[in-house]
């Protein structure tokens, strides 16, 4: 099927040139260590758990999302640069499936994302996390959705503003908001209950809470369920919309 | 080959809160033949990259058709692009890339199967004599090579049609003539060429056929040298002290002249009678001359006729 075929000759070309620049996975992961090695140890004190493990499994799956949605928000400066190399036009000028310019690289971007989180959560079994495979995979999923939905946001608002000076403030106004509302650094739990009201229409607040019930091993609860279907939506209706702005013309 | 009809395109520009409609393209009616090195030539903001882009799919045109291969325009855009090339003026090539690696995906983006595509890279590359930097990296690249591998990336797929925008703009001018001998090259294989340019020289020498536009209209088309034989006999160039210039268009009010700061031209049937009389009525008149140089009629004095300015000074 030709979607499938373009897509994956974009994404094939994507990996190629990340992976000739391995460093940027690397990097990438340096951030959220810093916060395992020199955040996380605060958290046993400050959540009044008795375990280290426990703090972890609250910890690491709000610093995965963090991860994933940070990540996904500011892909959109490497499409802008590949704007203004004339690569986007050259593309477009050929029968290639939009849809494919898209995913083609979103899919890359989700693929180094896993590659970050899988690090991470191995060395965070160094401080005794312990989570079941299935679950861990199943959350995998919910941050491959999220990375998808965010990064896909990322190209459209690139294709839109198309300069650098416009995407960083814009993207940093997006992400300071969410990042405070989903409960990523400390849960909502201990949040009055106003904040808690404002932090239920983040659809994050949803993801991490998400992700925390299968880091606690809970597959059952609600918010498992619910996390996913709305991280799906949310990644449809953006990839969505950014395709159509790779269809409409680009300058 | 390609053939246009009442072809328009207007842009909304903000400047503060008013908005500001530029016509870029008002109304292009165009033949190209098969075959031929078409060339677009007029001054920066003329539309001719705008008729471009709007032939190559980039843009939907507000108004008017176009057929070209065979495939029209607004009804199939997909089936255009399956059959032109198209090369813009930035480049298009990504700097940790290598020429081969382009090229192939490039191939393929048009529905080749991989070892078509890396026998079609290899065919181009020695076409373009890139062979020996394929696999480097494209921001190693001279601008010339790299203009080369755009050039490669546009008609990888052997469209019927490739649109050249500036190819030559900034390129020094060794790489200039090699330039013109790949294009060429490019219609002896059969291609038929369409160009923009703001050279006179380069629309002299390379194309078949032109069209002069300016503001977003075409002024006049033909054969170089149609065009000028438009405007019959020579030009006399009288080059003056910029004050002593309306004193010189006094004395000459029988001749057709065109003023310029600090010169002006005459049209006249044959330079070698008239210079003497020119001279005698300015030398009467009391005009203090600079220099006076006599030549064939130009593109320049063609855009000048149609216009009512220079190219070289737009």
């Amino acid at each position: 099927m030709k979607l499938l075929r373009d897509t994956s000759l974009i994404f094939n070309r994507q990996m190629q040139l990340l992976l000739r620049n391995p460093v940027w996975i690397l990097v990438g992961v340096f951030q959220p260590v810093m916060y395992l090695l020199l955040f996380a140890p605060l958290l046993k004190p400050a959540l009044q758990v008795p375990t280290n493990a426990e703090a972890y499994e609250i910890f690491v799956p709000g610093l995965l999302v963090l991860l994933a949605i940070f990540g996904g928000l500011f892909q959109g400066f490497g499409l802008i640069a590949e704007l203004r190399a004339g690569v986007i036009e050259r593309s477009r000028v050929t029968p290639v499936s939009r849809l494919a310019l898209l995913l083609g690289r979103s899919l890359r971007d989700v693929v180094s994302l896993i590659a970050q989180a899988v690090i991470i959560t191995l060395l965070a079994l160094v401080f005794d996390l312990r989570v079941f495979v299935p679950n861990l995979l199943l959350a995998y999923l919910m941050l491959a959705l999220i990375s998808l939905m965010t990064s896909a946001l990322s190209y459209g608002v690139a294709l839109v503003v198309k300069s650098e000076d416009a995407l960083a403030p814009l993207m940093n106004t997006v992400a300071q908001p969410v990042l405070l509302l989903s409960g990523i650094l400390l849960p909502l739990t201990y949040a009055p209950g106003w904040l808690q009201g404002v932090a239920d229409w983040n659809p994050f607040s949803w993801a991490v809470n998400g992700t925390r019930a299968l880091f606690r091993g809970d597959l059952g609860a609600p918010d498992v369920w619910q996390g996913l279907l709305i991280m799906a939506v949310l990644a449809v209706v953006a990839v969505g919309w950014a395709a159509r702005e790779f269809a409409r013309s680009v300058r | 080959m390609i053939e246009t009809r009442g072809l328009r395109k207007s842009f909304v520009s903000r400047q503060g809160r008013e908005k500001k409609t530029v016509e870029a393209v008002r109304g292009v009616d165009l033949t190209v033949a098969e075959g031929e090195i078409f060339g677009f030539l007029g001054p920066n903001g003329a539309g001719k990259t705008t008729t471009l882009r709007m032939l190559a799919t980039l843009i939907v045109p507000d108004d008017g058709s176009a057929t070209i291969a065979g495939a029209d325009l607004r009804a199939d855009p997909g089936e255009v692009r399956r059959r032109i090339g198209y090369v813009a003026q930035g480049g298009s090539t990504w700097d940790d890339s290598t020429a081969r690696e382009e090229l192939v995906l490039q191939a393929r983006l048009y529905g080749a199967s991989k070892s078509d595509a890396l026998a079609r890279a290899a065919r181009v590359l020695e076409g373009f004599q890139l062979t020996e930097y394929a696999d480097r990296k494209c921001k190693t690249y001279s601008g010339g090579q790299r203009r080369r591998v755009d050039i490669a990336l546009g008609i990888i797929h052997e469209p019927k049609v490739v649109f050249l925008d500036e190819p030559t703009t900034g390129l020094d001018p060794q790489s200039r003539a090699h330039m013109w001998d790949e294009i060429r090259r490019l219609r002896a294989e059969g291609m038929t060429v369409f160009i923009t340019t703001h050279y006179l020289d380069e629309a002299d020498a390379l194309c078949d056929r032109i069209s002069i536009m300016d503001n977003g209209e075409i002024v006049a088309s033909g054969t170089p040298a149609e065009l000028k034989r438009e405007i019959s006999g020579d030009v006399v160039r009288v080059g003056l002290p910029v004050d002593a210039v309306p004193a010189a268009v006094q004395a000459l009010t029988s001749y057709k002249t065109e003023t310029y700061e600090d010169n002006v031209r005459l049209y006249v049937e044959d330079g070698a009678v008239a210079i003497p009389q020119i001279l005698r009525a300015l030398d009467a008149a009391g005009v203090p001359l600079g220099t006076v140089e006599l030549h064939r009629p130009s593109l320049d004095d063609v855009f000048l006729t149609k216009t009512g300015r220079s190219l070289r000074e737009s």
